[in-house]
Protein backbone atom coordinates (compact mmCIF):
# COMPACT_ATOMS: atom_id res chain seq x y z
CA UNK A 1 0.00 0.00 0.00
CA UNK A 2 1.58 3.20 -1.12
CA UNK A 3 -0.73 5.99 -0.08
CA UNK A 4 0.93 9.23 0.88
CA UNK A 5 0.27 10.71 4.31
CA UNK A 6 -1.73 13.55 2.75
CA UNK A 7 -3.99 11.32 0.71
CA UNK A 8 -4.60 9.21 3.77
CA UNK A 9 -5.54 12.24 5.84
CA UNK A 10 -7.88 13.43 3.10
CA UNK A 11 -9.56 10.02 2.98
CA UNK A 12 -9.92 10.00 6.75
CA UNK A 13 -11.51 13.45 6.68
CA UNK A 14 -13.79 12.28 3.88
CA UNK A 15 -15.13 9.50 6.10
CA UNK A 16 -16.00 12.05 8.80
CA UNK A 17 -17.63 14.38 6.30
CA UNK A 18 -19.76 11.59 4.84
CA UNK A 19 -20.83 10.39 8.28
CA UNK A 20 -21.70 13.90 9.41
CA UNK A 21 -23.50 14.47 6.12
CA UNK A 22 -25.67 11.41 6.59
CA UNK A 23 -26.41 12.47 10.14
CA UNK A 24 -27.28 15.98 9.05
CA UNK A 25 -29.54 14.91 6.18
CA UNK A 26 -31.19 12.16 8.20
CA UNK A 27 -32.03 14.51 11.04
CA UNK A 28 -32.88 17.76 9.22
CA UNK A 29 -34.10 16.89 5.71
CA UNK A 30 -37.34 14.94 5.40
CA UNK A 31 -37.12 12.23 2.77
CA UNK A 32 -40.58 11.25 1.50
CA UNK A 33 -41.92 13.12 4.49
CA UNK A 34 -39.95 11.07 7.02
CA UNK A 35 -36.90 11.98 9.10
CA UNK A 36 -34.72 8.88 9.12
CA UNK A 37 -32.81 10.08 12.18
CA UNK A 38 -35.41 11.91 14.24
CA UNK A 39 -33.99 14.88 16.15
CA UNK A 40 -35.40 13.65 19.40
CA UNK A 41 -33.28 10.51 19.29
CA UNK A 42 -30.26 11.66 17.30
CA UNK A 43 -30.03 15.44 17.71
CA UNK A 44 -28.22 17.16 14.82
CA UNK A 45 -24.54 17.83 14.11
CA UNK A 46 -25.09 21.60 14.34
CA UNK A 47 -26.86 21.41 17.67
CA UNK A 48 -24.18 19.17 19.09
CA UNK A 49 -21.42 21.45 17.82
CA UNK A 50 -23.17 24.51 19.23
CA UNK A 51 -23.57 22.77 22.56
CA UNK A 52 -19.89 21.85 22.69
CA UNK A 53 -18.90 25.45 21.96
CA UNK A 54 -21.27 26.64 24.65
CA UNK A 55 -19.94 24.13 27.16
CA UNK A 56 -16.36 25.16 26.56
CA UNK A 57 -17.18 28.83 26.92
CA UNK A 58 -18.20 28.05 30.51
CA UNK A 59 -15.93 26.78 33.28
CA UNK A 60 -17.94 23.80 34.48
CA UNK A 61 -16.72 21.52 31.69
CA UNK A 62 -13.13 21.96 32.81
CA UNK A 63 -14.05 20.82 36.28
CA UNK A 64 -15.70 17.70 34.88
CA UNK A 65 -12.73 16.97 32.64
CA UNK A 66 -10.33 17.55 35.53
CA UNK A 67 -12.19 15.11 37.76
CA UNK A 68 -12.29 12.40 35.10
CA UNK A 69 -8.61 12.91 34.32
CA UNK A 70 -7.67 12.71 37.98
CA UNK A 71 -9.63 9.50 38.45
CA UNK A 72 -8.08 8.00 35.31
CA UNK A 73 -4.54 8.86 36.35
CA UNK A 74 -4.99 7.60 39.91
CA UNK A 75 -6.56 4.36 38.70
CA UNK A 76 -3.75 3.84 36.24
CA UNK A 77 -0.91 4.60 38.64
CA UNK A 78 -2.30 2.50 41.49
CA UNK A 79 -3.43 -0.37 39.26
CA UNK A 80 -0.20 -0.47 37.27
CA UNK A 81 1.98 -0.19 40.37
CA UNK A 82 0.15 -3.08 42.02
CA UNK A 83 0.21 -5.11 38.82
CA UNK A 84 3.97 -4.68 38.42
CA UNK A 85 4.73 -5.65 42.03
CA UNK A 86 2.42 -8.64 42.22
CA UNK A 87 3.25 -9.73 38.67
CA UNK A 88 6.94 -9.84 39.50
CA UNK A 89 6.33 -11.58 42.77
CA UNK A 90 4.17 -14.29 41.21
CA UNK A 91 6.54 -14.85 38.31
CA UNK A 92 9.53 -15.35 40.57
CA UNK A 93 7.69 -17.49 43.14
CA UNK A 94 6.04 -20.41 41.33
CA UNK A 95 4.47 -21.73 44.53
CA UNK A 96 2.68 -18.46 45.30
CA UNK A 97 1.51 -18.37 41.73
CA UNK A 98 0.23 -21.95 41.83
CA UNK A 99 -1.69 -21.34 45.06
CA UNK A 100 -3.34 -18.10 43.97
CA UNK A 101 -3.86 -18.98 40.33
CA UNK A 102 -7.53 -20.06 40.55
CA UNK A 103 -8.44 -17.00 42.62
CA UNK A 104 -6.72 -14.63 40.23
CA UNK A 105 -8.59 -16.20 37.35
CA UNK A 106 -11.86 -15.97 39.25
CA UNK A 107 -11.38 -12.33 40.18
CA UNK A 108 -10.44 -11.47 36.63
CA UNK A 109 -13.45 -13.25 35.18
CA UNK A 110 -15.82 -11.16 37.30
CA UNK A 111 -17.57 -8.40 35.31
CA UNK A 112 -16.26 -5.29 37.04
CA UNK A 113 -19.50 -3.32 36.70
CA UNK A 114 -21.08 -5.39 39.46
CA UNK A 115 -18.40 -4.11 41.80
CA UNK A 116 -19.34 -0.48 41.21
CA UNK A 117 -22.22 -0.38 43.72
CA UNK A 118 -20.06 -2.08 46.35
CA UNK A 119 -17.27 0.41 45.86
CA UNK A 120 -19.79 3.22 46.21
CA UNK A 121 -21.02 1.69 49.41
CA UNK A 122 -17.51 1.40 50.75
CA UNK A 123 -15.91 4.53 49.37
CA UNK A 124 -18.79 6.92 48.86
CA UNK A 125 -19.79 8.91 45.81
CA UNK A 126 -16.50 10.82 45.54
CA UNK A 127 -13.61 10.03 43.23
CA UNK A 128 -12.26 7.03 45.15
CA UNK A 129 -15.05 4.63 44.24
CA UNK A 130 -14.32 5.42 40.56
CA UNK A 131 -10.59 5.03 41.10
CA UNK A 132 -11.20 1.65 42.73
CA UNK A 133 -13.23 0.49 39.76
CA UNK A 134 -10.48 1.59 37.37
CA UNK A 135 -7.84 -0.10 39.51
CA UNK A 136 -9.60 -3.47 39.30
CA UNK A 137 -9.54 -3.15 35.52
CA UNK A 138 -5.96 -1.89 35.11
CA UNK A 139 -4.42 -4.18 37.70
CA UNK A 140 -5.18 -7.41 35.90
CA UNK A 141 -3.97 -6.22 32.51
CA UNK A 142 -0.67 -5.02 33.91
CA UNK A 143 -0.37 -8.03 36.21
CA UNK A 144 -0.76 -10.55 33.39
CA UNK A 145 1.60 -8.65 31.13
CA UNK A 146 4.34 -8.25 33.69
CA UNK A 147 3.99 -11.89 34.68
CA UNK A 148 4.31 -12.87 31.04
CA UNK A 149 7.23 -10.50 30.55
CA UNK A 150 9.20 -12.05 33.37
CA UNK A 151 8.31 -15.60 32.34
CA UNK A 152 9.04 -15.15 28.66
CA UNK A 153 12.52 -13.75 28.84
CA UNK A 154 14.38 -15.67 26.17
CA UNK A 155 16.35 -18.55 27.68
CA UNK A 156 19.34 -17.64 25.53
CA UNK A 157 19.36 -14.04 26.76
CA UNK A 158 19.06 -15.22 30.34
CA UNK A 159 21.81 -17.82 30.04
CA UNK A 160 24.02 -15.30 28.30
CA UNK A 161 23.48 -12.74 31.05
CA UNK A 162 24.37 -15.36 33.65
CA UNK A 163 27.50 -16.33 31.76
CA UNK A 164 28.46 -12.66 31.66
CA UNK A 165 28.64 -12.84 35.43
CA UNK A 166 25.39 -11.22 36.50
CA UNK A 167 24.15 -11.79 40.03
CA UNK A 168 20.45 -12.35 40.71
CA UNK A 169 20.08 -8.67 41.50
CA UNK A 170 21.80 -7.64 38.29
CA UNK A 171 19.66 -10.08 36.32
CA UNK A 172 16.64 -8.38 37.78
CA UNK A 173 17.85 -4.94 36.78
CA UNK A 174 19.25 -5.71 33.34
CA UNK A 175 17.04 -8.56 32.14
CA UNK A 176 13.78 -9.19 34.00
CA UNK A 177 12.87 -5.58 34.62
CA UNK A 178 13.33 -4.30 31.04
CA UNK A 179 11.52 -7.33 29.69
CA UNK A 180 8.58 -6.92 32.07
CA UNK A 181 8.47 -3.20 31.38
CA UNK A 182 8.32 -3.73 27.66
CA UNK A 183 5.35 -6.04 28.08
CA UNK A 184 3.69 -3.56 30.37
CA UNK A 185 4.18 -0.76 27.89
CA UNK A 186 2.88 -2.88 25.08
CA UNK A 187 -0.40 -2.97 27.01
CA UNK A 188 -0.26 0.70 27.92
CA UNK A 189 -2.99 1.73 25.49
CA UNK A 190 -5.31 -0.94 26.78
CA UNK A 191 -4.66 -0.24 30.44
CA UNK A 192 -4.96 3.54 30.16
CA UNK A 193 -8.14 2.97 28.19
CA UNK A 194 -9.51 0.75 30.93
CA UNK A 195 -8.59 3.28 33.62
CA UNK A 196 -10.74 5.78 31.72
CA UNK A 197 -13.55 3.26 31.28
CA UNK A 198 -13.51 2.60 35.03
CA UNK A 199 -13.72 6.32 35.78
CA UNK A 200 -16.50 7.09 33.31
CA UNK A 201 -18.61 4.04 34.12
CA UNK A 202 -18.22 4.78 37.82
CA UNK A 203 -19.32 8.35 37.30
CA UNK A 204 -22.18 7.23 35.16
CA UNK A 205 -23.47 4.88 37.85
CA UNK A 206 -23.39 7.44 40.60
CA UNK A 207 -21.50 10.64 41.28
CA UNK A 208 -21.74 14.39 41.22
CA UNK A 209 -19.00 15.27 38.75
CA UNK A 210 -17.04 14.06 35.75
CA UNK A 211 -17.76 13.34 32.09
CA UNK A 212 -19.74 10.21 32.89
CA UNK A 213 -21.92 12.20 35.26
CA UNK A 214 -22.44 14.87 32.62
CA UNK A 215 -23.68 12.32 30.10
CA UNK A 216 -25.88 10.64 32.69
CA UNK A 217 -27.44 13.98 33.65
CA UNK A 218 -28.30 14.81 30.06
CA UNK A 219 -29.76 11.35 29.57
CA UNK A 220 -31.97 11.77 32.61
CA UNK A 221 -33.81 14.67 30.97
CA UNK A 222 -33.83 13.22 27.42
CA UNK A 223 -31.33 15.87 26.35
CA UNK A 224 -29.99 13.96 23.36
CA UNK A 225 -27.88 16.91 22.28
CA UNK A 226 -26.20 16.90 25.69
CA UNK A 227 -25.54 13.16 25.51
CA UNK A 228 -23.97 13.43 22.07
CA UNK A 229 -21.93 16.47 23.09
CA UNK A 230 -20.64 14.53 26.11
CA UNK A 231 -19.76 11.57 23.93
CA UNK A 232 -17.87 13.73 21.45
CA UNK A 233 -15.92 15.39 24.25
CA UNK A 234 -15.18 11.99 25.76
CA UNK A 235 -13.95 10.67 22.41
CA UNK A 236 -11.72 13.72 21.92
CA UNK A 237 -10.41 13.27 25.45
CA UNK A 238 -9.57 9.61 24.70
CA UNK A 239 -7.73 10.63 21.52
CA UNK A 240 -5.61 13.14 23.41
CA UNK A 241 -4.77 10.65 26.15
CA UNK A 242 -3.95 8.02 23.54
CA UNK A 243 -1.65 10.41 21.68
CA UNK A 244 0.22 11.13 24.91
CA UNK A 245 0.56 7.40 25.59
CA UNK A 246 1.90 6.84 22.07
CA UNK A 247 4.50 9.55 22.57
CA UNK A 248 5.63 7.98 25.86
CA UNK A 249 5.74 4.54 24.28
CA UNK A 250 7.94 5.76 21.44
CA UNK A 251 10.41 7.26 23.84
CA UNK A 252 10.63 4.23 26.10
CA UNK A 253 10.57 1.42 23.59
CA UNK A 254 13.02 2.70 21.00
CA UNK A 255 14.72 -0.67 21.03
CA UNK A 256 11.65 -2.51 19.82
CA UNK A 257 11.45 -3.23 16.12
CA UNK A 258 7.75 -2.40 15.90
CA UNK A 259 7.85 0.72 18.05
CA UNK A 260 10.88 2.24 16.37
CA UNK A 261 10.09 1.39 12.78
CA UNK A 262 6.43 2.25 12.89
CA UNK A 263 5.14 4.59 10.29
CA UNK A 264 1.82 4.64 8.57
CA UNK B 1 43.07 -34.31 36.96
CA UNK B 2 46.06 -32.16 36.05
CA UNK B 3 45.27 -28.46 36.35
CA UNK B 4 46.68 -27.66 32.91
CA UNK B 5 43.58 -29.30 31.46
CA UNK B 6 41.20 -26.39 31.04
CA UNK B 7 38.07 -28.38 30.25
CA UNK B 8 37.59 -32.01 30.96
CA UNK B 9 34.36 -33.81 30.19
CA UNK B 10 34.61 -37.24 31.76
CA UNK B 11 32.22 -39.84 30.40
CA UNK B 12 29.27 -37.54 30.61
CA UNK B 13 25.69 -38.51 29.87
CA UNK B 14 23.15 -35.83 29.19
CA UNK B 15 19.47 -36.63 29.28
CA UNK B 16 16.72 -34.17 28.45
CA UNK B 17 13.88 -35.10 30.75
CA UNK B 18 10.36 -35.25 29.40
CA UNK B 19 9.05 -34.16 32.76
CA UNK B 20 10.58 -31.52 34.93
CA UNK B 21 11.18 -32.82 38.41
CA UNK B 22 11.15 -30.83 41.59
CA UNK B 23 14.21 -28.65 41.29
CA UNK B 24 13.62 -28.39 37.60
CA UNK B 25 15.43 -28.93 34.35
CA UNK B 26 17.78 -31.77 33.68
CA UNK B 27 19.63 -31.54 36.95
CA UNK B 28 18.77 -34.92 38.33
CA UNK B 29 20.70 -38.09 37.66
CA UNK B 30 19.41 -41.59 37.10
CA UNK B 31 18.73 -43.50 33.92
CA UNK B 32 16.59 -42.27 31.05
CA UNK B 33 12.88 -42.91 31.52
CA UNK B 34 10.19 -43.24 28.89
CA UNK B 35 9.89 -40.02 26.90
CA UNK B 36 13.29 -38.72 27.97
CA UNK B 37 15.81 -37.93 25.28
CA UNK B 38 19.22 -39.38 25.91
CA UNK B 39 21.18 -36.80 23.92
CA UNK B 40 24.78 -37.51 24.86
CA UNK B 41 26.25 -40.73 26.18
CA UNK B 42 29.69 -41.45 27.60
CA UNK B 43 31.32 -38.45 25.98
CA UNK B 44 34.90 -37.80 27.00
CA UNK B 45 36.82 -34.77 25.86
CA UNK B 46 39.74 -32.81 27.28
CA UNK B 47 40.88 -29.39 26.16
CA UNK B 48 44.31 -28.33 27.40
CA UNK B 49 45.19 -24.86 28.47
CA UNK B 50 45.92 -22.86 25.32
CA UNK B 51 44.49 -25.51 23.04
CA UNK B 52 42.04 -24.87 20.22
CA UNK B 53 39.62 -27.75 19.76
CA UNK B 54 36.75 -27.87 17.28
CA UNK B 55 33.71 -30.12 17.41
CA UNK B 56 32.10 -31.14 14.16
CA UNK B 57 29.14 -33.42 13.74
CA UNK B 58 25.79 -33.74 12.02
CA UNK B 59 23.08 -31.26 12.90
CA UNK B 60 21.18 -32.15 16.06
CA UNK B 61 23.86 -34.51 17.35
CA UNK B 62 24.52 -32.65 20.59
CA UNK B 63 27.30 -30.14 20.00
CA UNK B 64 25.50 -27.29 21.71
CA UNK B 65 24.54 -29.68 24.46
CA UNK B 66 28.20 -30.43 25.12
CA UNK B 67 29.06 -26.73 25.25
CA UNK B 68 26.21 -26.12 27.68
CA UNK B 69 27.62 -28.83 29.90
CA UNK B 70 31.08 -27.24 29.75
CA UNK B 71 29.48 -23.89 30.63
CA UNK B 72 27.71 -25.38 33.62
CA UNK B 73 24.29 -24.56 32.19
CA UNK B 74 23.41 -28.26 32.02
CA UNK B 75 24.28 -30.86 34.61
CA UNK B 76 25.24 -34.26 33.25
CA UNK B 77 23.19 -37.19 34.52
CA UNK B 78 26.39 -39.21 34.82
CA UNK B 79 30.05 -38.30 34.70
CA UNK B 80 31.63 -35.02 35.61
CA UNK B 81 32.94 -31.78 34.19
CA UNK B 82 36.22 -30.45 35.53
CA UNK B 83 37.54 -26.96 34.91
CA UNK B 84 41.28 -26.52 35.57
CA UNK B 85 41.16 -29.59 37.72
CA UNK B 86 38.17 -28.59 39.85
CA UNK B 87 34.87 -30.38 39.55
CA UNK B 88 32.36 -27.89 38.14
CA UNK B 89 29.22 -27.18 40.10
CA UNK B 90 27.09 -24.27 39.03
CA UNK B 91 28.18 -21.95 36.28
CA UNK B 92 31.64 -21.99 34.77
CA UNK B 93 32.93 -18.57 35.83
CA UNK B 94 36.16 -18.88 33.85
CA UNK B 95 34.40 -19.37 30.54
CA UNK B 96 32.98 -16.95 28.02
CA UNK B 97 30.19 -18.44 25.93
CA UNK B 98 29.13 -17.24 22.51
CA UNK B 99 25.70 -18.77 22.01
CA UNK B 100 24.35 -20.23 18.80
CA UNK B 101 21.07 -18.36 19.23
CA UNK B 102 20.65 -14.61 19.43
CA UNK B 103 21.47 -13.81 23.01
CA UNK B 104 22.03 -10.06 23.05
CA UNK B 105 19.77 -8.05 25.30
CA UNK B 106 17.38 -6.45 22.81
CA UNK B 107 16.79 -3.42 25.07
CA UNK B 108 20.45 -2.45 25.13
CA UNK B 109 22.46 -0.90 22.32
CA UNK B 110 25.41 -2.77 20.83
CA UNK B 111 27.77 -0.69 22.97
CA UNK B 112 25.79 -1.30 26.15
CA UNK B 113 25.63 -5.00 25.38
CA UNK B 114 29.39 -5.18 25.06
CA UNK B 115 30.10 -3.01 28.10
CA UNK B 116 27.71 -4.81 30.43
CA UNK B 117 30.07 -7.69 31.19
CA UNK B 118 32.58 -5.25 32.65
CA UNK B 119 29.98 -3.07 34.35
CA UNK B 120 28.48 -5.92 36.32
CA UNK B 121 31.99 -6.84 37.42
CA UNK B 122 32.30 -3.39 38.98
CA UNK B 123 34.38 -1.63 36.32
CA UNK B 124 33.77 2.11 36.12
CA UNK B 125 31.06 2.66 33.46
CA UNK B 126 33.11 5.26 31.56
CA UNK B 127 36.06 2.88 31.32
CA UNK B 128 33.77 0.00 30.40
CA UNK B 129 32.37 2.05 27.52
CA UNK B 130 35.84 2.89 26.29
CA UNK B 131 36.79 -0.76 26.31
CA UNK B 132 33.54 -1.62 24.56
CA UNK B 133 34.29 0.90 21.79
CA UNK B 134 37.66 -0.76 21.38
CA UNK B 135 36.15 -4.24 21.14
CA UNK B 136 33.46 -3.17 18.70
CA UNK B 137 36.21 -1.79 16.49
CA UNK B 138 38.10 -5.08 16.85
CA UNK B 139 35.18 -7.02 15.41
CA UNK B 140 34.74 -4.47 12.62
CA UNK B 141 31.74 -2.64 14.01
CA UNK B 142 33.12 0.80 14.70
CA UNK B 143 30.28 3.31 14.55
CA UNK B 144 27.59 0.71 15.21
CA UNK B 145 27.60 1.21 18.97
CA UNK B 146 24.33 3.07 19.18
CA UNK B 147 22.31 0.54 17.21
CA UNK B 148 19.90 -1.81 18.90
CA UNK B 149 20.19 -5.52 18.06
CA UNK B 150 17.17 -5.47 15.77
CA UNK B 151 18.89 -2.80 13.71
CA UNK B 152 21.87 -5.09 13.04
CA UNK B 153 22.22 -7.95 10.58
CA UNK B 154 22.57 -11.53 11.83
CA UNK B 155 26.32 -11.45 11.20
CA UNK B 156 26.69 -8.10 12.94
CA UNK B 157 24.83 -9.41 15.97
CA UNK B 158 27.16 -12.40 16.10
CA UNK B 159 30.14 -10.08 16.10
CA UNK B 160 28.66 -7.94 18.87
CA UNK B 161 28.24 -11.19 20.78
CA UNK B 162 31.87 -12.02 20.17
CA UNK B 163 32.97 -8.62 21.50
CA UNK B 164 30.65 -9.09 24.48
CA UNK B 165 32.41 -12.32 25.36
CA UNK B 166 35.97 -11.26 24.59
CA UNK B 167 35.85 -8.00 26.57
CA UNK B 168 35.75 -10.01 29.78
CA UNK B 169 38.97 -11.80 28.82
CA UNK B 170 37.85 -15.28 29.90
CA UNK B 171 40.37 -18.12 30.18
CA UNK B 172 38.08 -20.44 28.26
CA UNK B 173 36.13 -19.62 25.13
CA UNK B 174 33.08 -21.68 24.23
CA UNK B 175 31.91 -20.75 20.77
CA UNK B 176 28.86 -22.20 19.08
CA UNK B 177 29.01 -21.53 15.35
CA UNK B 178 30.19 -17.99 15.90
CA UNK B 179 30.72 -17.28 12.21
CA UNK B 180 27.62 -19.05 10.98
CA UNK B 181 25.84 -16.14 9.28
CA UNK B 182 28.96 -14.43 7.90
CA UNK B 183 30.13 -14.38 4.31
CA UNK B 184 33.24 -16.38 3.42
CA UNK B 185 35.47 -13.32 3.38
CA UNK B 186 34.38 -11.98 6.77
CA UNK B 187 34.57 -15.49 8.20
CA UNK B 188 38.24 -15.56 7.39
CA UNK B 189 38.86 -12.10 8.80
CA UNK B 190 37.10 -13.11 12.01
CA UNK B 191 38.94 -16.43 12.01
CA UNK B 192 42.26 -14.62 11.80
CA UNK B 193 41.20 -12.19 14.52
CA UNK B 194 40.32 -15.11 16.74
CA UNK B 195 43.62 -16.85 15.97
CA UNK B 196 45.67 -13.76 16.80
CA UNK B 197 43.81 -13.18 20.07
CA UNK B 198 44.18 -16.80 20.95
CA UNK B 199 47.92 -16.74 20.20
CA UNK B 200 48.43 -13.76 22.51
CA UNK B 201 46.33 -14.94 25.41
CA UNK B 202 46.69 -18.71 25.34
CA UNK B 203 43.01 -19.27 25.88
CA UNK B 204 41.48 -22.69 25.73
CA UNK B 205 38.93 -22.72 22.93
CA UNK B 206 36.10 -25.16 22.33
CA UNK B 207 34.65 -24.27 18.97
CA UNK B 208 31.59 -25.69 17.23
CA UNK B 209 31.22 -25.34 13.49
CA UNK B 210 29.49 -26.96 10.56
CA UNK B 211 32.35 -25.99 8.31
CA UNK B 212 34.96 -28.72 8.40
CA UNK B 213 37.49 -26.61 6.49
CA UNK B 214 37.13 -23.86 9.05
CA UNK B 215 37.57 -26.35 11.88
CA UNK B 216 40.79 -27.67 10.38
CA UNK B 217 42.13 -24.22 9.53
CA UNK B 218 41.73 -22.93 13.07
CA UNK B 219 42.24 -25.88 15.37
CA UNK B 220 44.88 -27.95 17.08
CA UNK B 221 42.41 -30.81 17.23
CA UNK B 222 39.14 -31.63 15.52
CA UNK B 223 36.79 -34.05 17.23
CA UNK B 224 33.83 -35.72 15.58
CA UNK B 225 30.53 -36.42 17.25
CA UNK B 226 28.30 -39.26 16.20
CA UNK B 227 24.68 -38.65 15.30
CA UNK B 228 22.22 -38.78 18.20
CA UNK B 229 20.60 -40.08 20.28
CA UNK B 230 23.32 -41.20 22.68
CA UNK B 231 25.80 -39.19 20.70
CA UNK B 232 29.41 -39.43 21.68
CA UNK B 233 32.88 -38.47 20.51
CA UNK B 234 33.91 -40.94 17.84
CA UNK B 235 36.95 -39.32 16.26
CA UNK B 236 39.81 -37.15 17.43
CA UNK B 237 42.21 -35.73 14.84
CA UNK B 238 45.36 -33.79 15.59
CA UNK B 239 45.96 -30.98 13.11
CA UNK B 240 49.69 -30.63 12.75
CA UNK B 241 49.72 -27.66 10.43
CA UNK B 242 52.33 -25.00 11.22
CA UNK B 243 51.45 -22.02 13.38
CA UNK B 244 50.95 -19.14 13.04
CA UNK B 245 48.40 -19.82 10.38
CA UNK B 246 46.39 -17.70 8.07
CA UNK B 247 42.82 -18.96 8.04
CA UNK B 248 42.74 -18.67 4.24
CA UNK B 249 46.22 -19.62 3.08
CA UNK B 250 46.39 -22.73 5.21
CA UNK B 251 43.72 -24.29 3.02
CA UNK B 252 46.23 -24.42 0.17
CA UNK B 253 48.62 -26.48 2.25
CA UNK B 254 49.17 -30.06 1.04
CA UNK B 255 48.72 -31.47 4.53
CA UNK B 256 45.35 -29.73 4.76
CA UNK B 257 43.83 -31.88 2.03
CA UNK B 258 45.07 -35.12 3.48
CA UNK B 259 43.58 -34.40 6.89
CA UNK B 260 40.39 -33.04 5.37
CA UNK B 261 39.89 -36.26 3.43
CA UNK B 262 40.54 -38.45 6.46
CA UNK B 263 38.04 -36.57 8.64
CA UNK B 264 35.42 -36.22 5.94
CA UNK B 265 35.45 -39.95 5.23
CA UNK B 266 34.36 -40.56 8.80
CA UNK B 267 32.06 -37.56 9.14
CA UNK B 268 30.13 -38.30 5.97
CA UNK B 269 28.86 -41.59 7.38
CA UNK B 270 27.52 -39.83 10.47
CA UNK B 271 25.89 -37.06 8.47
CA UNK B 272 24.11 -39.64 6.32
CA UNK B 273 22.92 -41.48 9.41
CA UNK B 274 21.55 -38.32 10.95
CA UNK B 275 19.90 -37.35 7.68
CA UNK B 276 18.18 -40.69 7.24
CA UNK B 277 16.82 -40.14 10.72
CA UNK B 278 17.70 -42.99 13.01
CA UNK B 279 14.67 -42.52 15.24
CA UNK B 280 15.35 -41.19 18.72
N1 LIG C 1 15.61 -28.79 25.87
C1 LIG C 1 15.60 -29.92 25.14
N2 LIG C 1 14.69 -30.88 25.37
C2 LIG C 1 14.68 -32.03 24.66
N3 LIG C 1 15.54 -32.30 23.68
C3 LIG C 1 16.48 -31.39 23.39
C4 LIG C 1 16.57 -30.15 24.10
N4 LIG C 1 17.59 -29.44 23.59
C5 LIG C 1 18.12 -30.19 22.62
N5 LIG C 1 17.47 -31.37 22.49
C6 LIG C 1 17.79 -32.46 21.55
O1 LIG C 1 19.11 -32.86 21.78
C7 LIG C 1 19.79 -33.11 20.57
C8 LIG C 1 21.06 -32.31 20.51
O2 LIG C 1 20.76 -30.93 20.44
P1 LIG C 1 21.89 -29.84 20.22
O3 LIG C 1 21.24 -28.50 20.26
O4 LIG C 1 22.98 -30.07 21.19
O5 LIG C 1 22.36 -30.19 18.75
P2 LIG C 1 23.53 -29.52 17.88
O6 LIG C 1 24.53 -30.57 17.62
O7 LIG C 1 24.00 -28.28 18.53
O8 LIG C 1 22.78 -29.20 16.54
P3 LIG C 1 23.01 -27.99 15.52
O9 LIG C 1 24.26 -28.30 14.78
O10 LIG C 1 21.83 -28.06 14.62
O11 LIG C 1 23.09 -26.74 16.32
C9 LIG C 1 18.80 -32.77 19.46
O12 LIG C 1 18.29 -33.97 18.93
C10 LIG C 1 17.74 -31.97 20.14
O13 LIG C 1 16.50 -32.26 19.54
MG1 LIG D 1 23.78 -26.33 18.13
Amino acid sequence: MSVSKRTLLLLQILVAVVALGIWHIGSSVPILGVYFLPKFFFSTPWDVAARIVKLFSGTLIWKHLGITLTETLLAFVIGAGGGVLIGFWFARRPLINAVFDPYVKMANALPRVVLAPIFMLWLGLGIWSKVALGVTLVFFIVFFNVYQGVKEVSQAVLSNARMLGMTEQQLFRHVYWPSALSWMFSSLHTSVGFALVGAVVGEYLGSAAGLGYMIHEAEGVFDTTGVFAGMVILAAFVLVVDAIVTAIEHRLLVWRPDAAGRNV
Amino acid sequence: MPPDIAISLEQIDIIYRAQAYAGGGVRDGGPARAGDYHAVSQATLAVKEGEFVSIVGPTGCGKSTLLNAAAGLLQPANGGVSIYGDLLSGLNARAGYLFQQDALMPWKTALENVAIGLEVAGVDPAIARDRAEHWLAQVGLQGFGLRYPHQLSGGQRKRVGLAQVLIRNPDILLMDEPFGPLDAQTRQIMGNLLLSLWAQERKAVLFVTHDLEEAIALSDRVVIMSSGPKATIIGDYRIDLARPRDAMDVRLDAGFHAIHKAIWDQLRGEVMKAYQGVSP
